[in-house]
């Protein structure tokens, strides 16, 4: 196995605000992986890192190709989805060119991706022409998703998909998230609070403190670590 | 119990806005239908109203694909509408036919849209918005001076791209000028409309004005989406041009200035934000101040600039979102 997305030693800031103090991390092809830690830990902004919306320094290397200098659309072209948190869905468009716009670097026609996405989220097909705003929390991050789906990309970056839902349609996600990446061997970065979840799903994880990496290792290993059970997993 | 009745009173009106609208444009053209059947120069003044009306809904929608795209009122849309009105009589004096230079003036029009926004606009703009309207105004000048010392300010005349025919409807007699203007004016409006609606380009311009951010995530390149917004609009402004000139009989520098402060009445007319309405805007401006002129006997043709301002002023007073806005959110 070799990593799909390699980060070594990645600074990000915010104005004169520092809030990556050199993370590095790996994620395998094929494999999820979860980014654990507190509020202002640098989750989201680790993924921004990847995807270019927040200014980095560092390396970033996806696929034998360096994204430290690349913008958010050429990340994007180059086969990565960030779903962002609070989901960034088109509310003023209808669900149909949400889905579009998830597929808008791809040439030729989307329509077997959007057979396959109906697969998954077979309502989505009934509600193509209604306006995404309209749509309950829930399903807006079902279509996030879906979009991201839509794009075909190599990585997906997930950030906070659980935030707001409720624990079952938070369950179904995961299921689904779970699904994409045995059936379609989707490789997926995701940032969640509820570690519990995230370590159900994922194959390895990441746990930050103020911008570093302050314990990795894989799901069953960050489970059984003393640290992470009474800061996160709560027993 | 007050409350509870204005609140409800209030959700009832904003649930029948669209209709309210839709009966006063209703209103409005069974008017014009009424009034045409009666007296012949009602007929012919309402069907030139018609095609003017046309130009400025045109120039307006090309100012609101800018302040959609980017949030920049343009103060320059009617000059660079001039200028490449003087493109096409330059491109006829060098032998090309008037539908010829007509087609090389969009495209040429669209090119000088894309490059003034990438070279002057995208610079300031992501300093302030303020930034890039005060250059529109200095581009507005530019444009004067640039005409001026490229084919001086002599006036200038083009053929008539419809000929000198005029048709006539049982008893009226229509220059074909007019329902030329109103035709050419709609096919390309007509075409940016099936651009934005069911084009994957179109869908990504659309996406790039709502949420810039969000779709440089899906891959749409946000800066050029933008540009190409700023040549479309050229190209729409450019079609209003060519179709103001003949109306004018002369080519003049000042071809657009009155055009413009109809085109943003219209505009705010319309909902600075509505492309629709800005088209509509436009037709009931065109309508309106042709027969006011005619039939109001103090206002004059010299007055029609000042009642389009007035328009333009009421309706920032009473309604600033105009007949088919939405009510402005601000995000933080």
């Amino acid at each position: 196995m070799t990593a799909l997305l390699e980060l070594e030693d990645v600074e990000a800031r915010y104005g004169p605000v520092h809030v990556l103090h050199g993370i590095s991390l790996a994620v395998e092809e094929g494999s999820v992986v979860a980014v654990l830690g507190p509020n202002g830990a640098g989750k989201t902004t680790t993924l921004r890192a990847v995807s270019g919306t927040v200014r980095r320094a560092g390396r970033i290397r996806f696929a034998g190709r360096a994204l430290d200098r690349l913008g958010p659309a050429a990340v994007a072209r180059l086969g990565v989805a960030h779903v962002p948190e609070g989901r960034g869905t088109f509310s003023e468009l209808t669900v149909w060119e949400n889905l579009r716009l998830g597929g808008y670097t791809r040439r030729g026609s989307i329509q077997p991706e959007l057979e396959r996405v109906f697969t998954y989220f077979p309502w989505l097909s009934e509600r193509r022409r209604q306006q995404a705003g309209t749509l309950s929390g829930g399903e807006q991050q079902m279509l996030a998703l879906a979009r991201a789906f839509v794009h075909r990309p190599r990585l997906l970056l997930l950030d906070e998909p659980s935030l707001g839902l409720a624990p079952v349609l938070v369950a179904e996600l995961f299921r689904i998230v779970r699904e994409l990446n045995e059936d379609e061997g989707l490789t997926v970065l995701v940032v969640e609070q509820n570690a519990h979840l995230a370590l159900q799903a994922a194959d390895a994880g990441y746990v930050l403190e103020a911008g570093r990496v302050a314990l990795a290792g894989t799901s069953a290993e960050l489970r059984a670590d003393d640290s992470v059970r009474r800061s996160y997993l709560g027993y | 119990m007050v409350a509870a009745a204005t609140s409800r009173l209030e959700s009832l009106c904003s649930r029948t806005a669209v209709p309210a609208t839709s009966l006063l444009l209703l209103a409005g053209a069974t008017g014009l239908l009424v009034g045409s059947l009666r007296s012949s120069i009602f007929a012919q003044l309402t069907v030139q109203g018609l095609a003017l009306g046309s130009v400025y809904g045109s120039l307006a929608l090309a100012l609101v694909l800018v302040y959609r795209a980017t949030h920049v009122v343009n103060f320059a849309q009617g000059e660079l509408a001039m200028a490449t009105t003087y493109v096409a009589w330059q491109l006829i004096q060098w032998g090309l036919s008037y539908w010829e230079a007509f087609a090389v003036t969009l495209a040429i029009a669209f090119v000088l849209g894309t490059v003034l926004q990438v070279v002057l606009i995208r610079p300031v703009q992501h300093r302030s918005v303020i930034a890039a309207v005060i250059v529109t105004v200095g581009l507005f000048i530019l444009i004067d001076g640039v005409v001026d010392w490229v084919w001086g300010s002599a006036l200038k005349f083009m053929p008539s791209p419809f000929g000198t025919k005029t048709y006539d409807v049982g008893g009226v007699s229509i220059s074909r000028l007019y329902p030329g203007m109103f035709l050419v004016v709609l096919a390309s409006v007509l075409l940016v409309w099936a651009l934005f609606r069911f084009t994957k380009l179109g869908l990504a311009m659309r996406a790039a004005a709502l949420r810039p951010a969000e779709s440089a995530l899906v891959g749409v390149r946000v800066d050029w989406m933008l540009a190409i917004g700023w040549g479309l609009a050229a190209v729409l402004g450019a079609v209003a041009g060519l179709m103001a000139e003949p109306s004018q009989f002369v080519l003049q520098p000042t071809l657009m200035q009155p055009i413009l402060v109809y085109a943003f009445a219209a505009a705010v007319l319309g909902g600075l934000e509505s492309p629709a309405g800005a088209v509509i805007g436009g037709l009931a401006i065109g309508v309106s101040l042709t027969l006011v002129v005619q039939y109001v006997h103090p206002i004059t043709s010299d007055l029609q600039t000042p009642v389009a301002f007035a328009v333009l002023v009421g309706v920032l007073l009473l309604k600033p979102s105009g007949l088919f806005g939405q009510r402005e959110v601000r995000r933080v």
